[in-house]
């Protein structure tokens, strides 16, 4: 009850100046909005990332080793040869080995010119890295099929011909499915070839990257130290990366990132707590006199603070209340503005970012209520009295 | 524990000073508002402290009000010694058996008249079923019910010092302390208030200590203590 009243004093102070109220709750509203939207969107990003990404960190990548010294001057040519192939399969076995050409072409469609990447595969390995959309997998060796985005946008069909200049000409067999960014290879925006055809085409006969599946995720640390003693043991003659490593790091990036927008919305949020910091302590010094009388006439020190408490408390109280509300909107409006969708705002990783926000402001506004709070209850009640 | 036995109180003395004396440190050099003030202040006594301005009247008041402590010397309020006390007992002492008036009111501005009077009971007994209580003491003091949901800002002076006194009743202590309760106050409303106080004291056996500096006030006291420079003359 006793605590009630105290409430009540609060709140009809609140109330009666409430325009500065107002904006103090206004700087509290802009903070947890700030800070709930900022949230959600890292979040929504980091979401968004790991649907994009195609490799589920089952891939080991090797390439050649750039930027050696060259004093040797043996592996000049960056490239992996057939016996580094063989090598690189022997060290992993029993996992399967791709050996991947990759070139860049201008291509001609019709009468569209453009640029495209293009990948050599083994038509046993295709099925192993890449999906169908439509029509089928290569089995003649002029065929190519054509990444999704790519097809897409230069309006390729099963049958459509592509032709690369003095490469040769290639028909189209199949469209890929959409396969999102990877860290081995991209064909959304290019063509897969037979590596035949592409020897021939870009008269190469060494391999520009070789991945290795892993079926046990257990196994890629194994693996990876096994490709690593055998092809480095001399020097340094491949990189050897596994996704699963990229992955997360891309990960804690993005994760990093996160965080860093919603420390910004944090400092609006303490912005917003200096403002209640300032009315409380206006609301203190013009009430030094009423605090004289209450302190009198047999109100404690922890009561005078709770009363001061209260009304920090209750501007937090508001201006959290609207401001978690109102970030369903905030959150709703960035994730349509960077993401172009809101399916990664009603999931619960994103939605705790409204109880932190609201948790947030309220701890801002008492921690700013601490102060002038302690500051009242420590008035001499004497002083306090004979202030006009 | 000498001192102790020294100042227990007879049955009849609620207010005890001995050799008290109170020093403002100031930057300029301290100000020695009280020097050694001895006297006795006994049950349903009411008593008007007069002097020239400065001469320490307020702070002599302010001490019987447990607002402060001596710097030196002994003040026994109810037989207990205040020195020392913690803040915490000092205001459950002002809470319970102290009722404070003053020259300006000093009503909750928040708050209306009725409220301004259940507060220190809400203090005191944390509870709000007090609201009978709270009507009959401010129709005691002659408040029209009409003007109890008002605002002290909406109240005349002499309503507002009978609220201030209804406040001060309402946890019904044995000791009433004014600084110049009339002070705001036209003669006539002064007097109005000083008819109340003497019933209280009469009737009611409260035991009064008043601060003026008008004779015609002074004259419902039964006793003048004159102060001059901090000492009892
Ligand atoms: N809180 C205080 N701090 C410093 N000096 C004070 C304080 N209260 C009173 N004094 C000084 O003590 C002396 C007595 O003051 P006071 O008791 O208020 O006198 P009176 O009420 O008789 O006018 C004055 O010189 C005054 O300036
Ligand atoms: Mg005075």
């Amino acid at each position: 009850m006793h605590s009630l009243m105290f409430f009540e004093l609060a709140q009809r102070n609140v109330r009666l100046h409430w325009l500065r109220s107002l904006l103090a709750i206004l700087g509290i509203i802009i903070g947890v909005v700030t800070i709930v939207s900022m949230g959600i969107l890292g979040n929504s990003l980091v979401l968004a990332i790991s649907d994009s990404l195609s490799t589920v960190g089952d891939s080991i990548i090797v390439t050649p080793h750039v930027g050696g010294m060259g004093f040797g001057g043996s592996q000049s040519s960056n490239l992996l040869s057939e016996r580094d192939v063989e090598q690189i399969r022997r060290a992993a076995t029993p996992h399967v080995t791709i050996p991947v050409y990759s070139g860049s072409s201008r291509m001609k469609i019709g009468s569209e010119d453009t640029v495209g990447t293009v990948y050599g595969l083994k038509s046993d390995d295709i099925p192993l890295l890449l999906e169908i959309e439509d029509g089928s997998f290569l089995r003649g060796s002029s065929g190519a099929m054509v990444g999704s985005t790519f097809a897409e946008e230069n309006d390729i069909k099963v049958g459509s011909r592509i032709n690369l200049g003095e490469k040769g000409s290639v028909r189209v067999v199949g469209i890929l499915k959409e396969r999102g960014m990877g860290f081995d290879i991209n064909p959304d925006f290019g063509i897969v070839v037979e590596d035949q055809w592409f020897r021939q085409a870009f008269e190469q006969e060494e391999y520009n990257q070789v991945i290795v599946k892993v079926k046990d995720l257990n196994q890629i640390e194994e693996v990876k130290d096994a490709i690593d003693r055998t092809m480095n043991r001399k020097e340094t003659t491949v990189d050897v990366i596994d996704t699963k490593a990229i992955l997360e790091t891309i990960l804690t990036t993005f994760g990093q990132i996160s965080m860093f927008t919603t420390v910004i919305g944090g400092i609006s949020l303490i912005v917003a707590g200096v403002s209640i910091l300032n009315i409380m302590l206006m609301s203190v010094t013009e009430r030094i006199k009423e605090i004289g009388v209450i302190r009198s006439i047999g109100t404690q020190r922890k009561e005078v603070r709770r009363m001061f408490l209260y009304e920090a408390l209750i501007l937090g109280l508001i201006g959290s209340a609207i401001g978690g509300a109102l970030s369903i909107i905030g959150g709703y409006a960035v994730s349509m503005v960077m993401l172009q969708t809101t399916e990664y705002l009603f999931v619960p990783s994103s939605l705790v970012y409204i109880v932190y926000g609201v948790g947030f402001g309220l701890g801002t506004s008492l921690i700013s209520g601490l102060y002038p709070a302690w500051k009242a209850s420590n008035l001499n009640p004497i002083d306090a009295l004979r202030h006009e | 524990m000498e001192e102790a036995i020294n100042l227990e109180c007879d049955g009849d003395t609620i207010i005890r000073f001995r050799e008290v004396t109170k020093v403002y440190p100031l930057p300029g050099g301290d100000v020695v508002a009280l020097d050694k003030v001895s006297l006795d202040i006994g049950k349903g006594d009411f008593i008007a402290i007069m002097g020239p301005s400065g001469s320490g009247k307020s702070t002599l008041l302010n001490l019987m009000g447990c607002l402060d402590t001596p710097t030196a010397g002994n003040l026994c309020i109810k037989g207990r010694n205040i020195r020392g006390m913690s803040d915490e007992d000092l205001t459950i002492l002002r809470r319970d058996y102290l009722g404070f008036i003053f020259q300006q009111f000093n009503l909750l501005p928040l708050l209306t008249a009725l409220e301004n009077v259940q507060y220190p009971l809400i203090l005191k007994t944390g509870s709000r079923e007090c609201l009978d209580r709270c009507k009959e003491v401010l129709e005691a003091m002659d408040l029209d019910e009409t003007l109890f949901s008002h605002k002290p800002s909406e109240l005349s002076g002499g309503q507002q010092q009978r609220v201030a006194i209804a406040r001060a009743l309402v946890n019904d202590p044995e000791i009433l302390l004014a600084d110049e309760p009339t002070g705001n106050l036209d003669s006539k409303t002064g007097a109005a208030i000083m008819h109340l106080l003497d019933d209280l004291n009469r009737n009611r056996g409260k035991t009064i200590i008043m601060v003026t500096h008008d004779p015609s006030i002074a004259e419902y006291a039964h006793r003048v203590i004159r102060i001059v420079d901090g000492k009892i003359s």
